[in-house]
């Protein structure tokens, strides 16, 4: 407790360091996953190379795919960028299934009477099918923001700065209070990001609550 | 690209004690010791769950609160905690470990009960009034019918392992990791690359492998592509056609 308050500056920093690492990626996927969702769900065939395809991504540790990042980017081993877009394979990789199978959900009276009223295809998908399917791709997103929050921690192993830097050197030098602090603020760090992802839903799906008021 | 391709061409590489081969086999032993570890206390728990209903809420609970702790972090603690307890190269070892299994029970135990309650309550109801024990219900429709989701877990709990397994070299273990960290520690870019290529195709082979076994195992009747109503198919092979 003693060390916390010692060096809530260094750790406050590492915190904004450590979300920005995670939730950048966040963001980036799944603006990607969802065009490649929709290719997913709109032709049959290319679903299985899609899924299965960044699903074999998804298989590569983190470790390794951090070190090897630099040999597709051409940066150097502590640029963030080799975490931002290792964090952003991960993220596609869980959220093309979600996002294909969100939409797969949408009912099809629905898609039929939007099609009935005059809705082209293109606004369709932005004003009824992609709406419908928030809850689903928002459970996926959490799972996704939980598990980033994780694994920008393993960069630290590399020298990359951010939260994961407590548990090396406080494992260096045989101290168990950073790397417990560390543990908190990663934890608090992927709570806080899951309440924020439940709250945009809830924002973005006021016919839910208005469902279950009436 | 040329350093890695330097490093993984030299035969030097290839032999000894700290050589690609051994350090394969390592990184594999400490993974299966982890999953058996882990497969004995969550496969029986996740099934009795399942069954009987109980413990649903700290299954969910466990599965989504583990995934929020940081690996790395876990894997420091249990070292300094419990490193000073041991002696010698088990000091790193069973730390490590433990933490692996730790890692690894919540898929499992999640796969495990997930496949249980999947079971369709008509085909319970059916074994039920033909005179099934709860015990011939268990093991004759239960965990057939439970088979694809307790191997999906496993295999997710393979991949989490195999992959945390390479972060345990930095707690001087051995394994594949051993070459991402003592690369990093040597400035060998070659060797760090050259590690974490194989770490990935290592990787990438345990999931296809666990993805084979779950198709071979798991009854046909079961991932027939259209099969409405789990098990219905196994339940009617349980009937004798006369």
């Amino acid at each position: 407790m003693k060390w916390f308050l010692d060096h809530l500056d260094e750790v406050g920093s590492l915190l904004v360091t450590h979300a920005v690492l995670a939730v950048i990626p966040l963001v980036i996927g799944l603006m990607l996953a969802i065009p490649l969702g929709w290719l997913a769900r709109r032709y049959r065939g290319l679903r299985t190379p899609l899924v299965a395809g960044t699903g074999l991504l998804y298989t590569i540790p983190s470790l390794a795919l951090f070190i090897l990042m630099p040999l597709v980017l051409g940066a150097g081993i502590l640029n963030p960028l080799n975490v931002v877009v290792a964090l952003t394979i991960y993220t596609v990789a869980l959220l093309v299934r979600t996002v294909a199978d969100g939409l797969a959900a949408v009912p099809d009276e629905v898609t039929q009477a939007a099609t009935a009223m005059g809705i082209g295809r293109v606004r369709r998908f932005f004003t009824v099918d992609l709406p419908l399917a928030v809850p689903v791709i928002a459970a996926g997103l959490r799972v996704a923001a939980v598990s980033n929050v994780s694994i920008v921690s393993v960069a630290a192993l590399l020298g990359i700065e951010q939260l994961g830097s407590l548990f090396t050197d406080g494992f260096a030098r045989n101290f168990l209070d950073p790397i417990i602090v560390g543990i908190l603020a990663c934890m608090v760090l992927a709570v806080a990001l899951d309440l924020a992802i439940h709250w945009l839903t809830r924002v973005l799906t006021p016919w839910q609550r208005a469902g279950r008021a009436a | 690209m040329n350093l890695l391709w330097e490093w993984l061409a030299d035969p030097a590489h290839w032999q000894g004690a700290d050589g690609i081969p051994v350090r394969t086999l390592e990184h594999l032993l400490y993974s299966a010791i982890t999953l058996v570890l882990a497969a004995v206390v969550a496969v029986p728990l996740g099934l009795w769950i399942g069954h009987t209903g109980k413990g649903r809420v700290l299954v969910v609970n466990l599965v989504n609160g583990m995934r929020s702790v940081p690996t790395l972090g876990l894997l420091f603690v249990a070292v300094l905690v419990a490193g000073p307890l041991l002696a010698g190269n088990i000091a790193f070892l069973v730390p490590a470990i433990f933490v692996l299994v730790i890692l690894a029970i919540p898929p499992i135990l999640a796969g495990a009960y997930a496949g249980v309650e999947s079971v369709d309550p008509s085909a319970r109801d059916a074994a039920r009034g033909m005179g099934m024990s709860p015990r011939q219900l268990l093991f004759d429709v239960e965990i057939p019918c439970a088979l694809p989701l307790l191997f999906s877990g496993l295999r997710s709990a393979a991949l989490q392992v195999v992959a945390t397994a390479t972060i345990a070299a930095s707690v001087s273990v051995g394994g594949l990791g051993r070459f991402l960290i003592d690369g990093q520690a040597y400035r060998d870019y070659g060797q760090m690359a050259g590690g974490a290529l194989l770490v990935a195709l290592l990787a990438v082979l345990v999931d296809l492998v666990f993805a084979g076994v779950q198709r071979l195992v798991v009854s046909p009747g079961l991932s027939a592509p259209r099969a409405t109503g789990r098990c219905r198919r196994s339940i009617r092979r349980l009937i004798p056609s006369t």
